[in-house]
């Protein structure tokens, strides 16, 4: 089956050995289940009835339309719309048995086992040392010796190291944007989170920026579940193990990537992906 | 020139003569109003000139380096504004001390917790108020619930006074500046874990932080200058005194009774104090701006 996909850009014999390798293996158990979700902006329903599950150590993509609830679904993961009193979610997102969406739970906690990525860099007004320290120091309390050795692994597993280990105290907002991103994305899994999600996080970066983002999330997803929305439809297919395709507030189909890119079984899947509308 | 553009083939044809006619009237037009606009600058100029050339003029002749070291004596006998300067001095930094505090509070508390709520339209619009309100009030509030009261008047009442007039500006600035925040930059502290309150101070006060010390600065430059609040609480006192509990010097009290006065040197005195205290509040804006400046 992955020898007949269309959309994934074998470029390199490796990466295509990789992808092979992944398509051909069956999805691991989930790590987050999203069950019976409902979505409410005040009185606008922007989700309805969704079931998805998040395979552990997996990518998850999450393609469709602007408005049709993918970045909704992934501001429900963490809780994020609960800073808005207008938003609410009905139904259970299940993490170890736990419902997340229940107001009992510690949601800072929940933000520090569930990270998150924005679509535009948003690096804190302190030094790049700082950054990283600032989240970590949240729920942790670790020696300095502790905290550099946590600095340097972070910025080490999103590839930023060499770029940066020379001036981790000066202010991060003088990286450029590629680099604010990369920086980011350590300061999220400096966290030490189980699951990172990724909000269009490469929309706002040129094309070389994006490449190496798409490089780190390969890599990530062996310590990491990950759940990345994005408007790029090569991306899912390069980046994901399954795809979610969501239209007008519906999950309407789900699949491995392969799968989904060059058998969907649903008529709106495919009209999207051949780029009939959208 | 006109005939080329009136003469479609078809369609309903344009009179050249109407349109030249409507195209002189249009210029004439924007002459005039360019004119005003030039005019009316040119005046606003032409009287700040005045004004700063008159105090330079009169204020340097008058300026010398016992106006620094000598405090105020009686006419005749020289003297200088030694008291009044650090009357001002610690008024000034009472007020900033008490007032920059509750303003940064009252203004995060409009920007992060109360964006949409009543009460935060209400404690709005009340700041508001305060902010435009002529400085005369709170002299005569402060007179009113300090003065009386403690049985006579002092520097803390003066202070007192000036801290009333320092919340509001504090407010309006740390609001505005909070606002020009993204949002997304608000969710990315939560998105790691943070509780609100550190997202507030470790955060949102750290990117706003120059933008929020502009209006501090512009806060002190407005208090420097005030001198109805003063009136009626800190009096003015024209012997040396650093006690806050009794009636505190100030340089635009002092200007304002010199200045009056028949004497000439009192009246050379009254400039030195305008052109002292004109000077630093160019400075406090000029540093002002340029850190508002560097935000960008």
């Amino acid at each position: 089956m992955a020898d007949s996909m269309t959309t994934a850009n074998a470029s390199s014999s490796p990466q295509r050995a990789a992808f092979q390798a992944r398509s051909n293996s069956a999805l691991n158990e989930p790590r987050i289940a999203v069950r019976d979700l409902d979505f409410y902006y005040g009185s606008n329903k922007a989700l309805k009835k969704i079931e998805l599950d998040l395979p552990e150590r997996q990518v998850t993509g999450m393609i469709g339309p602007s408005g049709c609830g993918k970045s909704t679904l992934l501001r429900v993961l963490n809780r994020m719309y609960s800073l808005y009193p207008g938003q609410r979610a009905t139904g259970q997102v299940l993490m170890d048995g736990e419902n997340i969406l229940d107001n009992r739970i510690d949601i800072n906690a929940l933000r520090s086992r569930i990270g998150m990525v924005f679509q535009k860099p948003t690096p804190f007004p302190m030094t790049i040392y700082e950054n990283i320290a600032f989240g970590v120091r949240l729920h942790e309390k670790l020696s300095k010796a502790a905290m550099d050795e946590r600095v340097e692994w972070a910025l080490t597993r999103t590839a930023i190291w060499g770029e940066v280990k020379d001036r981790l105290h000066s202010s991060a907002m003088g990286l450029s944007g590629g680099q604010q991103q990369r920086l980011c994305i350590a300061r999220t899994i400096a966290v030490r989170p189980e699951v990172v999600l990724l909000d269009e996080p490469t929309s706002a970066l040129d094309p070389i920026s994006t490449l190496k983002i798409e490089e780190l999330i390969d890599e990530l997803k062996r310590d990491f579940t990950i759940a990345i929305v994005t408007h790029n439809m090569q991306q899912a297919a390069r980046c994901a193990d399954q795809v979610a395709f969501f239209y007008l507030g519906e999950l309407v189909e789900v699949a491995p990537a392969d799968e989904l890119f060059t058998a969907p079984k649903q008529r709106r899947t495919q009209d999207y992906i051949t780029g009939r509308f959208g | 020139m006109s005939a080329t553009i009136a003469s479609p083939s078809s369609g309903p044809a344009r009179d050249p003569r109407v349109s030249a006619a409507l195209g002189a009237r249009r210029r004439r037009a924007a002459l005039i109003v360019k004119v005003a606009c030039y005019a009316a600058t040119a005046l606003g100029l032409l009287l700040l000139l005045l004004i700063l050339g008159t105090l330079f003029w009169n204020g340097a002749s008058a300026i010398s380096i016992n106006v620094f070291t000598d405090v105020t004596r009686p006419p005749g006998s020289g003297g200088g504004l030694l008291n009044p300067i650090v009357g001002s001095l610690i008024q000034t930094f009472i007020a900033t001390l008490v007032g920059t505090p509750i303003g940064l509070l009252v203004g995060t508390y409009l920007a992060e917790y109360a964006k949409n709520s009543a009460l935060g339209h209400a404690v709005r619009f009340v700041s508001d108020i305060l902010l435009s309100a002529p400085s005369i009030l709170i002299g005569l509030f402060v007179y009113q619930s300090m003065v009386v009261p403690m049985g006579g008047f002092s520097g803390w009442a003066g202070s007192a006074a000036l801290a009333i007039i320092v919340i509001p500006v504090v407010v309006r600035t740390t609001e505005d500046m909070l606002r020009l925040l993204p949002d997304t930059l608000r969710e990315a502290v939560i998105g790691l874990g943070a509780p609100k309150w550190k997202m507030v101070t470790l955060v949102c006060w750290r990117a706003a932080a120059s933008g929020i010390l502009t209006g501090v600065l512009l806060a002190i430059a407005r208090v420097a200058g005030e001198t109805a609040p003063l009136l009626f609480t800190s009096l003015g006192n024209l012997n040396w005194s650093l006690s806050l509990s009794a009636p505190m010097s100030s340089l635009p009290i002092t200007i304002y009774s010199y200045a009056g006065s028949p004497y000439p040197d009192w009246i050379g005195l009254a400039w030195a104090g305008a052109l002292i205290i004109t000077l630093g509040v160019l400075m406090l804006n000029i540093v002002a701006r340029s850190l508002l400046r560097g935000r960008k």
